[in-house]
């Protein structure tokens, strides 16, 4: 069952067109990838699904929500059912990462603050960080743990869909299959839809079900990367060769 | 290995030898040595390169352009080599340059000073429409606020009023109460002449109350408050803080914005308060020690001669002063673009800008209120 479906959509900043009718689909429990060359706008088309930027022309369907005029009260119920995971984490930097993490719950729920603590206990060890880390600050962690942290934030409601901006880059290797192994962990444990944006070539193998290429503004091919060398692009010809 | 250069002339026929490597540490010189022989007969040049033993990019480019300049005195000027290196190093270096040539003849074509000031009017304009936006959603964002007591951030309000309030206190205490002085002192030697002394207290209570407190409070606010508002906010933008506020749903707008633009609303009508405190009291140190008004005097004289209103009229200024330097300042913040220099850029302009808006808003105040007489 498609979980989001993008339709025809078309991007123009100014003058410069990145999108010229992408559609594709999200299967529930799939880990999905984009992927494509640098500047071909598959972080955008990220930013677009999670309502941070708007489309030129077309339609995303999420979880049977349009995107377009979508009202305030869908718009915030449907933030409630995704976590995102920026390329630097993101965390508030005013905050330390398990006031990061409990930030939702506190604000979303009417959990009492010992349940609430649980919770961002038991994320906090779910994406492998110690529980001594909680009461570190943004500016004091390593950019691996950020991410452990963002990934912690992203999961703190539970939510069905999680998008993740390039989860691997800048972490050194060992970190970068622990991540992955996480994912993959995550999605079986929660059933999570993941939706992702990678360079990585041993992450891409290792994680995803279902890719789509992104490729002079057009999806060059969508679907299992068994398939892939079938697509005639000469991103797809390089990079998995 | 250093380069050489010879020449000797044969009629009309100047023969230029260069030997060694001609890198681009020794073009410098040579270039001074040529300008140094004449031209004045010669119609034939030959640049001779059979000696040369290395030519880098630089010393290519230097040949190049020396063929060109001859050429263009009319003089015939043929490059002489058998080195397939070095040609090729000339051959690519004449490539880029006739392609380099076209991209800039493209680029210089007519009308570009029209498209250019359409360009800045469109962005302008487009720039205005941003500010507009933001005023919008600040709006809906109260309108928000209005509807339920349960959406006012009341935690994140006193957070700001600590920030924003509470610890400016010292310095816009200290700031009026110069001012306050310097200016006593420098009337009390005007009104001194005329014997006048007394009038000291109408001219420092109407013009502190009415127009230096707030005007001074809020220069220092703009400096203070704007300035941070617009760094922290942009840096929240760089860090993709508040993307991430959006997608778990926080409105930044109710979680930055609103409670910052109020509790500097509520800050400075206080804050003005103090700073007509503090500037009356140093003026009426000045006075008693200058012209000799006891303090019982001055607060009776002060009492009778300065009316409430002056005081209203400066308080009800805060507010608005506040909106001003806080909109400014965060609207700048928030269109911060991905990169650091937009940061300085964006809070320097904040803080021009807001103290701008003040000076007019205060400006407008003036002139409504004296033409309705109050």
């Amino acid at each position: 069952m498609s979980i989001i479906s993008v339709r025809d959509i078309h991007t123009q900043f100014d003058e410069k067109v990145v999108h010229k009718g992408l559609n594709l689909d999200i299967n529930e429990g799939e880990i999905y990838g984009l992927l494509g060359p640098s500047g071909c706008g598959k972080t955008t088309l990220l930013r677009e699904i999670v309502m941070l930027q708007e489309f030129t022309q077309g339609n995303i369907t999420i979880l049977d929500k349009s995107l377009n005029n979508i009202s305030k009260v869908d718009a915030q119920s449907l933030r409630r059912e995704w976590g995102v995971l920026f390329q630097a984490g993101a965390l508030f930097s005013s905050l330390s990462i398990e006031e990061n993490i409990a930030l939702p719950l506190v604000e979303y729920t009417d959990l009492s603050l010992g349940m609430i603590n649980e919770i961002v206990k038991f994320k906090i060890n779910l994406v492998g960080l110690k529980s001594a880390d909680g009461k570190l600050y943004p500016s004091q962690i390593s950019g691996g743990m950020k991410k452990k942290a963002g990934l912690a934030r992203a999961l703190s409601m539970d939510p069905k869909l999680l998008f993740l901006d390039e989860p691997t880059s800048g972490l050194d290797p060992i970190s970068a299959r622990e991540f992955d192994a996480l994912i993959l962990k995550l999605r079986d444990i929660l059933g999570l839809t993941v939706v992702m944006v990678s360079h990585d070539l041993r992450s891409i193998y290792d994680t995803l079900d279902r890719v789509a290429i992104i490729d002079e503004m057009k999806i060059a091919y969508e679907g299992t990367l068994g398939d892939v060398k079938t697509s005639s692009s000469d991103f797809v010809q390089t990079f998995f060769k | 290995m250093a380069s050489n250069l010879t020449y000797n002339l044969q009629g009309d026929k100047l023969s230029i030898k260069f030997s060694g490597e001609l890198t681009l540490y020794t073009i410098a010189t040579l270039q001074k040595q040529l300008e140094t022989i004449s031209f004045n007969k010669v119609n034939l040049i030959a640049l001779d390169l059979h000696e040369l033993i290395y030519l880098d990019t630089a010393a290519a480019i230097f040949l190049v352009k020396l063929e060109e300049e001859y050429s263009t005195k009319s003089k015939k000027t043929t490059i002489l080599c058998f080195n397939e290196k070095i040609l090729s190093t000339l051959e690519l270096v004449k490539m880029q340059r006739t392609i380099t040539n076209l991209q800039t003849q493209i680029n210089n074509t007519k009308g570009l000073f029209l498209k250019n000031s359409v360009r800045k009017i469109n962005e302008f304009f487009h720039s205005f429409l941003l500010f507009m936006e933001f005023f919008g959603r600040v709006f809906m964002t109260q309108v928000d606020y209005l509807k339920s007591l349960h959406n006012i951030r009341f935690k994140e309000i006193a957070f700001e009023l600590n920030e924003s309030a509470i610890k400016a206190l010292g310095i816009v205490a200290l700031t009026s109460f110069l001012i306050g002085l310097v200016v006593a002192y420098q009337s009390a030697y005007q009104l001194k002449l005329y014997g006048a002394n007394i009038f000291i207290v109408d001219m420092l209570g109407i013009s502190i109350l009415r127009e230096l407190a707030p005007l001074i409070t809020a220069i220092v606010i703009a400096g203070r408050s704007g300035s941070a508002f617009t760094a922290q906010i942009g840096a929240m933008k760089i860090t993709q803080e508040l993307d991430a506020m959006k997608t778990m749903g926080f409105d930044p707008f109710a979680f930055l914005v609103m409670p910052r633009i109020i509790a500097l609303m509520i800050a400075m009508p206080l804050l003005i308060f103090i700073a007509d405190i503090m500037g009356v009291f140093g003026g009426m140190i000045v006075s008693h020690i200058d012209l000799g008004i006891s303090y019982e005097l001055f607060l009776d004289r002060f009492r009778e001669v300065v009316d409430v209103k002056h005081f209203f009229i400066g308080i009800i200024k805060g507010p608005f002063f506040a909106f001003l330097i806080a909109s400014i300042g965060i609207y700048r913040g928030l269109i911060v673009k991905n990169d650091t220099q937009s940061i300085g850029l964006n809070t320097t302009k904040s803080v021009v800008e807001s103290i701008f808006a003040v000076i007019v808003c205060d400006t407008l105040f003036s002139i409504v209120l004296t033409n309705l007489g109050i």
